[in-house]
């Protein structure tokens, strides 16, 4: 009777689990089949499978001005992003983590309090402004170039490493940069790669930055695709440079155009996914960390 | 005995060489982060006067805390964002519950293979950025064209578009739930990693006691799971006033401003769009100092309840 109960328990577990799995799954799912289908079948209703296939959307929505040089502009930050965050976040967690670096506990604080300080928007705002970097690509990535929260986990793997394989290495006649190079980056691979995969991650999906600093008319090709794609949400008609000269009505429809750009601005997202997997307990450790 | 101290001296001299080498290379990120980080609270100093771009801030007028009393004195706006903020920050927090119940739902799973399936498809949506999600929410719920919108149709229920996004009434609950749905996934993982780490003598224990499944999760794994959650309430309770700017700006809009607008974006809104920066400013330093309080507030009682501090 009682096994009965626990295993009518079970399965109504097993259904509740499949269909929240459904839900975080399907509307990219939808997304997908639906930039696929044609604007017609759209209008009809496309659920399961992509009806009247058709790549147009995809072929007219590089033609949208400004999309290709977003999709640079998103690679770049992300690339260069990434690499300046890891070198300068794990070779300040190699010296902080240095017992011979002096007043290394006031130093330690001071990097790891910019987790809690936070002067508010408008006063970061200009700050910015008076540096030159709106309308820069530099706002991209120099501001989170420096990261507490890398700090923290690089520091505590690099102190994890037997001291002695740096010391030999010093007694060699080793200086900060070779070891550096030569032991600290090659033993810190686990912990990087996790940094690598979530800097990344963050690259790509970052969009307010780009809302804030790059208005002026200097910056129309410095836009990065998620924003981009935020305009385009918000417009009501989306037409692609010939669309739009031709004065036709357009072969493509705006939703089969926002479908198709929405896809491949997650399609970077889901294609590291399998990786980071692995990065998961040790991302969360990001998230709640302590200092 | 001479040579020795001579080696010393110069292992001594070379040590020395090697702290000043330290300071050096790392005094380039403290200026960078200096900059990012700490620079900007100069900035506090335009709340205290009548600012403009371009201005510098000497050749500004000091008006002392007439901002801070003009947020005071006409309170309307302000008293708005702070519900907003506060009730939906709370409502998150009310269902921080959500992921513990997932995870332990998910542990629960016979299957190990459905269990990995299940949690790695439910944390995908925390990846992807909120203009995604505002695109997905878009094209799935609200727009002319959007899936929800074609089905009623489709089905006669409804003539007029619908858009879920424009519900001001519904608008908390709506963002309650995109929140949910963007994070569940994730932030049961490290509540699953929190039920690993219970020690399984007790479940055999409980087991030859004649406990049944309920009764281990309820005396068990729940028990396991509260400092998790403590830590991660403290946390909540210390981010209170910062609900997400990507969030509210992008699923906002004009109908639900009087339910969505929340103090990031309020602020951003003033400052830059209105070029009010110096009551922007005076409102932006009230949020961070009332912030700090409640990070000394999380952690002071974290410490009185579990004897350990989490910052």
């Amino acid at each position: 009777m009682k096994t009965k109960k626990v295993s009518i328990a079970n399965v109504i577990n097993i259904i509740v689990m499949a269909l929240l799995t459904f839900i975080c799954i399907y509307p990219m799912w939808y997304i997908f089949i639906n930039s696929f289908s044609s604007a017609h079948a759209i209008n009809l209703g496309v659920y399961i499978l992509p009806k009247e296939f058709t790549v147009e959307a995809y072929k007219e929505m590089f033609e949208i001005a400004g999309l290709p040089a977003s999709i640079k502009i998103a690679f770049m930050r992300t690339i260069i992003g990434t690499t300046l965050t890891l070198f300068c976040s794990s070779f300040c967690a190699y010296l902080l983590a240095d017992k011979d670096l002096p007043k290394r506990k006031l130093l330690y604080r001071f990097f790891i309090l910019t987790m809690y300080v936070n002067a508010g928007f408008i006063p970061y705002y200009l700050t910015i402004s008076n540096l030159g970097l709106k309308n820069n690509f530099l706002v991209y990535v120099l501001p989170t170039a420096v990261q507490a929260y890398f700090i923290i986990l690089i520091k505590t793997y690099i102190e994890s490493i037997p001291s002695e394989l740096i010391e030999s290495a010093e007694m060699d006649g080793a200086g900060l940069v070779k070891v550096y190079i030569k032991i600290i980056l090659p033993l810190a691979k686990p912990i990087l790669a996790c940094i690598v995969v979530f800097a990344a991650v963050n690259q790509w999906n970052s969009w307010a930055d780009d809302m804030y600093f790059m208005q002026g008319r200097k910056a129309v090709d410095l836009h990065c695709l998620q924003y981009v794609l935020y305009t385009k949400l918000q417009s009501n008609i989306v037409t692609s440079q010939a669309g739009a000269a031709a004065g036709a009505i357009p072969k493509v429809s705006s939703q089969s155009l926002r479908m198709a750009m929405s896809f491949i601005t997650i399609v970077p997202i889901l294609c590291v996914y399998p990786y980071m997997q692995r990065f998961f307990t040790k991302g969360i450790m990001l998230g709640a960390v302590k200092g | 005995m001479t040579q020795t101290a001579v080696k010393q001296k110069k292992e001594l001299t070379g040590r020395q060489k090697k702290k000043i080498r330290l300071v050096l290379l790392l005094l380039p990120f403290m200026v960078m982060v200096a900059i990012f980080s700490y620079v900007p609270l100069f900035g506090w100093s335009y709340a205290f006067v009548e600012f403009s771009p371009g201005k510098s801030i000497f050749e500004s007028q000091f008006v002392g805390l007439k901002y801070f009393q003009r947020i005071f004195s006409n309170p309307k706006d302000f008293l708005m964002v702070m519900r907003n903020t506060l009730c939906i920050s709370f409502l998150n927090i009310c269902f921080s519950v959500l992921p513990a119940i997932f995870a332990i739902a998910i542990s629960q799973l016979k299957s190990k293979r459905y269990a990995k399936i299940v949690q790695t498809c439910t944390s995908i949506p925390n990846f992807i950025s909120w203009v995604l999600v505002y695109s997905i929410v878009f094209m799935l719920l609200s727009s002319e064209d959007s899936a929800l919108n074609i089905i009623l149709k489709n089905l006669g229920l409804i003539t007029e578009s619908v858009n879920p996004l424009g519900n001001v009434d519904h608008a908390w609950a709506m963002q309650v739930a995109i929140g949910v749905w963007k994070s569940l996934g994730y932030n049961a993982i490290i509540y699953l990693s929190a039920i690993t780490s219970i020690d399984q003598e007790l479940y055999q224990a409980a087991e030859v006691d004649g406990a049944n499944n309920w009764q281990k999760i309820l005396h068990i794994t729940v028990p396991g799971l509260l400092p998790t959650f403590f830590v991660l309430l403290m946390l909540a309770i210390s981010n209170m006033l910062s609900n997400g700017f990507e969030q509210f700006w992008l699923l906002g809009n004009g109908m639900t401003w009087d339910k969505l607008e929340v103090f990031d974006t309020y602020v951003y809104r003033l400052g830059i769009k209105n070029m009010e920066y110096s009551l922007a400013t005076a409102m932006g330093m009230f949020k961070s100092i009332v912030s700090i309080l409640l990070l000394t507030f999380a952690n002071w009682s974290s410490k009185k309840l579990r004897g350990e501090s989490i910052f």
